[in-house]
């Protein structure tokens, strides 16, 4: 190829060096994600956690509900009870392993839900805009005059102790810090020139909604519900911790931290357990989130 | 450069249903104000972006608007999109009025525009051949022929489809994002496009690239320019035609020579003072005009460029000045100095015959 250069079209042509071969977006936050040391020991963690609590029954450990008053609170280390054992004689190692199951689930499932409903009502809310967007924000508005520990001991006290109870309390608490986040994302990214262009060539809302906002919407959305997992799983070990979550002999690492708050004299180490696997959980996803936002800005 | 040869498979384009002779968009007092909320006891005010504008655009010809910012010149533009609705007037496209005889859906293939922020305007998440490849889709056509459209209209507007079609659009630099742009509002067969600022951001060498690819595009495509600009040396280059615009009105039209040889409103006759000048004894020494434009939402009675005009009288403060042709076939001035007999003192005596 000949370079002349009265011709502009040429000179454009050749600023850019061949291409490489297109990858799509998430496959290059994938790589970018899979780079970042903290975000993969973090996910290390995370796997290990999820995959004790998934396969506990078969790990051949001691019965979580099996007591004895004989073998109550045993040093951690003592033979046979590697992680001690609680203020009535259960197996620690046991108990925090069985205890995953429903700390997880409890701290996980309502964060889904409310990203979900969050997403509907805030994408409606942002792209709508006008009555329809603040029929939605104010209605949010009103939960946030409760702060969310007292609006989730609230909702949980009202509907009655149980694991449902508290899942459906804490969905009511995170929806509308993410309708919120989701209402001013959309607003962002509607009010963008490529969008008005989407509209000038001719396209209907939904195939905007699909083509142009969904991808740039929910990034940010699902970084900031990350972030919200940690949040949950405390609180829930909180409403458990007061009575209103998991029920005794239930593990769950919240209640196993209320009942085993009166050996703190006696077995402290033993005593912190279910807190320092809530505090792992938390930050784990919390440095995850971090990673995770980052990979995602893709222009630096 | 790429080998073509073949024919681009495109969308075919609204047939040409009035003739030469029937101007490809016919604009009739297109107003729009925008409601301005003030205190909860406060009366309603409203902002007059743009009042009573008609104007028309022939087959194949390039009309430029200029005027200041906040002027009404965008919003214009996004009227006649139909992006926002207005408060009234009329569009006429090829005859045709938008909404009875030619369908909103039609109207977009038609007509095209390229938005000034280069960037804002391609989705950060579709490749550069998605973002093209996404009106011919809505309108019907394959994926693999929208695609190969794509990558036709790339090569036309001077970018390699191999080095460029599935590059993000923060890959490439602002000259190329706005030649992607170009390609984008080609590839729906637009027989108008409305270009809003769309070489502004660029600096200069790239812009003059982009102005020359658009001559370019225009001779072969066959296309009508609407040209938004506040860049008088890129309007007269350009244009056909111009239109002056200041407080969503328009104060002066006409043929781009006849307006720059011989300004009849003060305002243009400030704007075209204003240009800066490269000869150093030509040098601007005193401002043209002073103070900002005035409020548009509460624009001042009569002419609206009265409290900034050194030629104001009481008269200009009364009643607005109409568009009255002078001299020059098709050249308009909206003020009381072109129109003869109006009982302005520097107003020609009489009324020409001709």
């Amino acid at each position: 190829m000949t370079v002349s250069p009265t011709s502009a079209i040429t000179d454009a042509a050749l600023q850019a060096a061949p291409m490489t071969k297109a990858r799509g977006y998430w496959l290059t936050v994938g790589r970018r994600l899979l780079r970042d040391k903290v975000s993969m020991a973090c996910a290390a963690v995370l796997f290990l956690i999820f995959l004790s609590a998934l396969v506990a029954p078969w790990l051949g450990l001691a019965d979580p509900y099996q007591g004895s008053m004989i073998r109550r609170l045993k040093h951690i280390g003592t033979v046979g009870y590697p992680l001690g054992t609680d203020e009535l004689g259960r197996d620690m190692l046991a108990r925090l392993v069985y205890g995953g199951r429903l700390s997880l689930l409890i701290g996980i499932l309502p964060v889904i839900l409310a990203f979900g409903i969050g997403t509907l009502l805030g994408l409606i809310a942002g792209y709508v805009g006008g009555k329809i967007n603040t029929a939605i924000m104010r209605t949010v508005d009103v939960f946030y005059a409760f702060p969310s520990v007292l609006l989730a001991i609230a909702i949980s006290g009202a509907l009655g102790a149980g694991i449902v109870n508290s899942i459906v309390s804490l969905t009511i608490v995170f929806v509308p810090q993410i309708t919120r986040v989701a209402e001013s994302v959309t607003t962002g990214v509607r009010n963008m020139d490529f969008v008005e262009a989407a509209r000038a060539s001719g396209a209907g809302p939904f195939t905007i909604m699909r083509v142009h906002m969904l991808g740039n919407v929910l990034g940010p959305i699902f970084v900031y519900a990350t972030g919200l997992i940690s949040v949950s799983m405390i609180l829930a070990a909180g409403l458990s911790f007061l009575g209103l979550g998991t029920k005794p002999p239930e593990p769950e690492w919240g209640l196993m931290l209320n009942t085993l708050r009166t050996a703190i004299y006696v077995n402290p180490w033993v005593a912190a357990l279910p807190g320092a696997m809530i505090f792992a959980v938390s930050i784990c996803f919390n440095l995850l989130s971090d990673g995770l936002r980052s990979a995602m800005d893709i222009r630096n | 450069m790429t080998a073509l040869s073949q024919p681009i498979d495109m969308l075919e384009p609204i047939e040409d249903r009035g003739g030469a002779a029937q101007p490809l968009l016919q604009v009739t007092g297109l107003t729009k104000h925008f409601p301005v909320r003030g205190g909860l006891f406060a009366a309603r005010k409203t902002v007059r972006a743009v009042d009573n504008v008609s104007f028309s655009i022939l087959k194949g010809e390039t009309v430029g608007i200029v005027g200041e910012s906040g002027c009404g010149k965008s919003t214009t533009a996004r009227l006649l999109m139909h992006l926002m609705s207005r408060d009234a007037g009329d569009i006429i496209y090829d005859g045709m009025q938008v909404g009875r005889a030619l369908s909103l859906r039609e109207l977009r293939r038609g007509m095209q525009m390229v938005f000034q922020d280069s960037y804002a305007s391609l989705n950060p998440r579709l490749t550069i051949e998605e973002s093209i490849a996404f009106g011919p889709k809505v309108h019907g056509m394959r994926d693999a022929a929208a695609r190969a459209l794509a990558r036709e209209l790339l090569g036309k507007v001077g970018l390699r489809p191999e080095n460029f079609a599935n590059r993000y659009p923060h890959e490439i630099s602002g000259g190329q994002r706005q030649r992607v742009n170009i390609a984008r509002a080609l590839a729906l067969s637009p027989r108008l496009v409305i270009l809003d600022e769309a070489v502004s951001a660029l600096d200069k060498s790239v812009e003059a690239q982009v102005l020359n690819l658009l001559s370019d595009l225009k001779r072969e495509f066959g296309l009508t320019y609407l040209f938004i600009s506040h860049d008088l040396n890129v309007v007269r280059y350009i244009s056909d035609r111009v239109l002056v615009m200041y407080l969503g009105e328009v104060v002066e039209l006409g043929p781009v020579d006849s307006v720059w040889d011989a300004p009849a409103h003060p305002y243009t006759k400030a704007l075209l003072a204003a240009m800066p000048s490269s000869d150093p004894d030509r040098r601007t020494e005193t401002p043209p005009i002073t103070g900002d434009p005035p409020n548009p939402i509460d624009p001042p009675p009569g002419c609206r460029f009265h409290t900034r005009c050194p030629f104001a009288e009481p008269l200009c403060a009364k009643a607005a000045p109409k568009l009255t042709s002078l001299a020059t076939p098709g050249h308009q001035a909206a003020c009381y100095m072109a129109i003869p007999e109006s009982g302005h003192s520097r107003a020609p005596a009489k009324p020409e015959t001709d």
